[in-house]
């Protein structure tokens, strides 16, 4: 099979590059959010740190 | 690494484009997930940031594709024989086998572990054995087994709403149920009805269907039976907390035409459905698309209506 450079198969592995790409984007994008969400609702606290517990 | 390193013998002139990859997570299936989860987690009676409600909806969604990736796994020899399903990727020789099972453990493990973190372990505890349940109960177990397949499998499909409660609550209740009830009960009249009208390929992939194991005959009477039971358990969810004016318009409505449709299938023969190719049972599978959907979309409205006083009895 001849693999020129407009090969079929080069668009192919490009979208499921960049379909990984953006996935594995916005995935880092949601946890960000989840995390920012849960440290700042009620009810959660920071664990404390060894200078305050003496 | 550039392309001259590519071993030619190796490349496939089918190679699976990203499309191919989420064909496998079944969209349509997923979508009535999306739907039903996010129904779940909006009837719920408490409030629900909306970065951790799309999160809960997301993974229960993920989660549901997971399912379907491994149920193609284990089905590819019979999705090769069906005409409604040979064009799958793996069949369609577009993905291997191997692929659809390393990607659906992956993201069963994702999807679990990252419900519990969102929301509450006791959601992601449900959302694994909803998993556990469709490959494992329905797919590698019951389908090729019984022809009550459908009717245990569909079980698995009227999980997400609670699931969505759970996400939203951490607890259990009786109107979370209730959904689940109208998604189990609607799941065999549908699937009948679509196995009358697709006759020749359960027959031909050997699945042990209704319609192949006790006969057409009994597959029309089975519909009608489960749509008498489905409208008495539709109009009775109406005058529970998740019900209202709204729903109780819809549902009556909605379960006579379904009722009628039932009784069409019912009383026509083999000769009748053969003349007009299958036209009643077609329009009676398309009549419950749109009966799960309304009935769903009337619990959001109720739930939507609430806070203004006017949802809900």
């Amino acid at each position: 099979m001849a693999l020129n450079k407009e090969h079929d198969l080069h668009k192919r592995r490009f979208g499921r590059n960049m379909g990984v790409a953006l996935l594995l984007g916005s995935f880092v994008v949601l946890v960000l959010a989840l995390t920012i969400v849960k440290v700042t609702s009620n009810g959660f606290q920071f664990p404390q740190t060894q200078g305050e517990q003496d | 690494m550039s392309d001259a390193s590519i071993n030619a013998s190796t490349i496939r002139e089918d190679e699976a484009s990203f499309g191919d990859y989420f064909a496998l997570l079944k969209p349509r299936v997923m979508s009535l997930v999306v739907f039903t989860a996010f129904v779940g987690l909006l009837a719920a009676p408490v409030g629900v940031h909306p970065v951790i409600g799309f999160c809960a909806v997301l993974f229960i969604a993920i989660g549901g594709g997971a399912s379907g990736a491994l149920n193609m796994w284990w089905d590819a020899d019979i999705d090769q024989v069906m005409k409604r399903t040979k064009s799958r990727p793996i069949p369609a020789g577009k993905v291997e086998a191997g692929e659809a099972l390393s990607l659906g453990l992956a993201l069963s493990g994702l999807s679990v572990i990252m419900l519990a973190l969102a929301t509450n372990v006791l959601a992601g505890a449900f959302l694994a054995f909803t998993i556990f349940f469709y490959v494992v109960v329905y797919t590698m177990w019951l389908k090729r087994a019984t022809p009550q397949n459908i009717v245990i499998g569909g079980a698995a499909g009227a999980f997400p709403p609670v699931i969505g409660w759970i996400a939203a609550t951490g607890t259990m209740s009786v109107e979370p149920w209730l959904m689940f009830a109208l998604t189990f009960m609607w799941t065999p009249p549908h699937f009948w009805a679509l196995a009358l009208f697709m006759r020749s390929d359960y027959d031909d992939a050997g699945v042990p269907m209704l319609t192949v194991t006790h006969g057409r005959r009994a597959t029309r009477v089975h519909i009608l039976a489960y749509t008498v039971l489905l409208a008495i358990l539709a109009i009775g969810t109406a005058f529970s907390g998740i019900g209202g004016p709204i729903y109780l318009a819809v549902a009556v409505v909605m379960n006579a035409l379904f009722l009628l449709g039932a009784w069409k299938i019912f009383g026509r023969n083999e000769d009748d459905s053969e003349e007009d190719n299958f036209k009643a049972e077609r329009s009676f599978f398309k009549l419950s698309l749109l009966y799960l959907f309304l009935h769903f979309g009337a619990i959001l409205l109720e739930a939507l209506l609430k806070p203004y006083g006017l949802g809900g009895w």
